[in-house]
């Protein structure tokens, strides 16, 4: 028996080098498709982005009514979920409050992206002493772990849906522009940059124009990959009472108003968010998964 | 190799005292009057600017950061404003705490990723490695105060295995310390798993594939002697760089793991610190965490640059 056996053959034929580009494409959709992972992920995260749109219309209950006298009731068949210390109904909770993680974590994976965009494109076009000193001021900022800065923005700012979206935002910057920034470098040295560096156009053109276009796939695998991260850190700094206020029926608040119950038998108001937060991270993770993939080969 | 890791150290210099400044602004500076939030809304104007005068912080900003910087290097902290103690000791305590909860979880996740990644190599493409590389990745995903939730549920409350809280009671014996620091350690193991398997799982794969595996496999070398002498060793590498650079996220993690699970450490200090505004704990908190990941991935550098003689010859970075 040997070791090095030959990795077993791929599903998919090497590709004829008939139209290269649509093939291509064909080919990758085909792979992801194909991919169980991904099926499973996507339909989750289909799920929980119908509720974003529709979860606070089809809960059976209103999650914002208090109902004091039926607080703490364990799952029924009135509450599937069953109540939460202030009687409100937590099946309903959980499906109003996909809308709040989901909105909040598009925005600040965009501006994450947007920005890591602009600063890897700058680092990696001039190169020199601008990406020395963007080098420098990210290694300061990711020494510190985004639940820290979260409490600085805290302190520095006060709680709010803004100071989250800003706080994930700012944190996933640096990591986004490593990842263009190491892209341009590959592409920088293309005949196509050459030709329009020597049509003399100006750096911005070149940079935006002539290079994003063609690390675009890049860009996306790692807005996939870092969406599944911003809900995590979103998540988490709810919990820790940085972001949406309460009485927004938000997983991460309604899970730390009631974790201290669990010990006392109440495990129902916090288990169901814990489970909503882990299903649809899970979901957006094996989604990019399945991109980063399709897109490396 | 010297200049390399030189290199390494003025950066690191360099990056603390950036740190240093972004604390220092977003602490005391952006909320603004210090004497007003302590005393509230409703103080008289009068009082304020007294308790701003004995504070020192009537004085210019670029004052109070030197006064600050002054001291930290002198290894005087201040005093915390909500603990009425010296903030060297507290956090010097949380540190103590912290550092035994992540010691508990480093030493059960290391050999399981390692072991987790390999086993999925040595399967590559098959059941085995698909399972271990889909649960690793749900297990990085899923934040930590949500697994706790979790393993609370299942360990505690359903089969009352280990105690739900993480501090032992006082005087407890080793063991009965340990027991107390492996619930609150799963959730941070669930998530190194991933990162770890997944590193090592990459690195066996390349080093089976490399021209140095096929030798010792054509001249009749039995598998196992192949697996641990040729294919590990070179594994484990960017394992180890993987483990450093994974201390950052244990800092964020203990904060959530210490605050559900009621353990004093440095996570939990620096929450209850931003909570009551206690800006002098506060900063010195968040220094400290900065100071022990620049620690962490520089002992890293030093130690990769050690096994890996590749690296001597790269120019840095």
């Amino acid at each position: 028996m040997t070791v090095a056996e030959p990795p077993p053959v791929a599903a998919t034929p090497a590709l004829e080098v008939v139209d290269h580009a649509r093939l291509a494409r064909r080919e990758r959709i085909r792979l992801i498709v194909r991919s169980k992972t991904f099926l499973i992920g996507a339909a989750v995260l289909g799920f929980w982005i119908l509720m974003a749109l529709l979860g606070s219309t089809i809960a059976p209950h209103d999650p914002y009514a208090d109902d004091i006298l039926n607080k703490l009731k364990a799952p029924s068949g009135t509450h599937w979920f069953g109540t939460d210390s202030l009687g409100r109904d937590v099946f309903s909770r959980v499906l109003a409050g996909a809308r709040g993680i989901i909105v909040v974590a598009l925005l600040a994976t965009v501006l994450g992206t947007a920005a890591g965009t602009a600063f890897g494109l700058a680092a990696g076009y001039f190169r020199g002493l601008v990406d020395e000193i963007l080098g420098i001021l990210f290694n300061a900022f990711l020494s510190l772990p985004v639940v820290i800065i979260g409490l600085l923005a805290l302190v520095a700012v006060g709680p709010s849906k803004l100071t989250v979206t800003l706080v994930v935002g700012v944190v996933f910057t640096p990591i986004i522009s490593r990842t263009v920034r190491a892209a341009v470098l590959a592409e920088r040295q293309l005949e196509y940059v050459q030709a329009a560096r020597l049509r003399n156009e100006r750096p911005p053109y070149v940079m935006f124009a002539e290079i994003l276009p063609n690390v675009l796939a890049p860009i996306l695998v790692e807005f996939t990959v870092r969406l599944g991260y911003a809900i995590f850190a979103i998540a988490t700094l709810s919990f820790l009472g940085v972001g949406i206020p309460p009485p927004a029926p938000d997983w991460g608040v309604q899970i730390a108003d009631h974790y201290g119950l669990i010990s006392g038998g109440y495990w129902w108001p916090s288990l169901f968010p814990a489970l909503a937060i882990a299903s649809l991270v899970i979901s957006v993770n094996l989604v990019a998964d399945g991109l980063t993939h399709a897109f490396e080969r | 190799m010297g200049r390399f890791l030189l290199k390494r150290f003025v950066v690191a210099i360099v990056t603390l005292w950036l740190l240093s400044v972004i604390v220092f602004v977003s602490a005391q500076i952006l909320p603004g009057d210090v004497g007003r939030r302590i005393l509230g809304p409703f103080a008289a104007p009068q009082a304020v600017a007294a308790l701003n005068k004995q504070l020192g912080t009537d004085r210019s900003i670029f004052v109070q950061y030197g006064d600050w910087m002054g001291g930290v290097i002198h290894g005087d902290l201040g005093k915390s404003l909500s603990q009425n103690q010296p903030v060297g000791h507290l956090v010097w305590d949380g540190l103590k705490n912290s550092a035994k909860l992540a010691a508990v979880a480093f030493i059960l996740v290391v050999p399981l990723g390692i072991f987790g990644g390999v086993v999925a190599a040595l399967n590559e493409g098959r059941f085995l490695d698909r399972l271990i590389s889909v649960s690793g990745l749900s297990a990085i995903a899923i934040p930590e105060f949500v697994s706790a939730i979790v393993v609370i549920l299942v360990f505690s409350l359903w089969f009352g295995l280990l105690p739900v809280t993480a501090q032992a009671p006082p005087g407890a014996g080793f063991f009965t310390v340990l027991k107390y620091l492996i619930l609150p350690a799963l959730p941070l193991v669930l998530v190194l798993f991933g990162y770890i398997a997944r590193m090592a799982r990459a690195g066996t794969i390349e080093a089976l594939d490399a021209d140095y595996t096929r030798t010792a496999v054509l001249k009749g070398l039995p598998r196992r002697t192949v697996i641990r002498r040729h294919v590990l060793r070179n594994a484990l590498l960017p394992t180890i760089a993987v483990v450093a650079t994974q201390t950052g996220y244990l800092i964020g993690g203990l904060v959530v793991i210490e605050l559900i699970f009621n353990y004093q450490g440095i996570g939990q200090l620096i929450f209850r610190a931003a909570q009551q505004k206690d800006f002098p704990l506060l900063e010195s908190g968040v220094l400290i965490v900065g100071v022990v990941y620049l620690v962490a991935t520089l002992l890293a550098d030093v130690a990769y640059s050690l096994l890996n003689p590749r690296i001597r010859y790269a120019s840095a970075e």
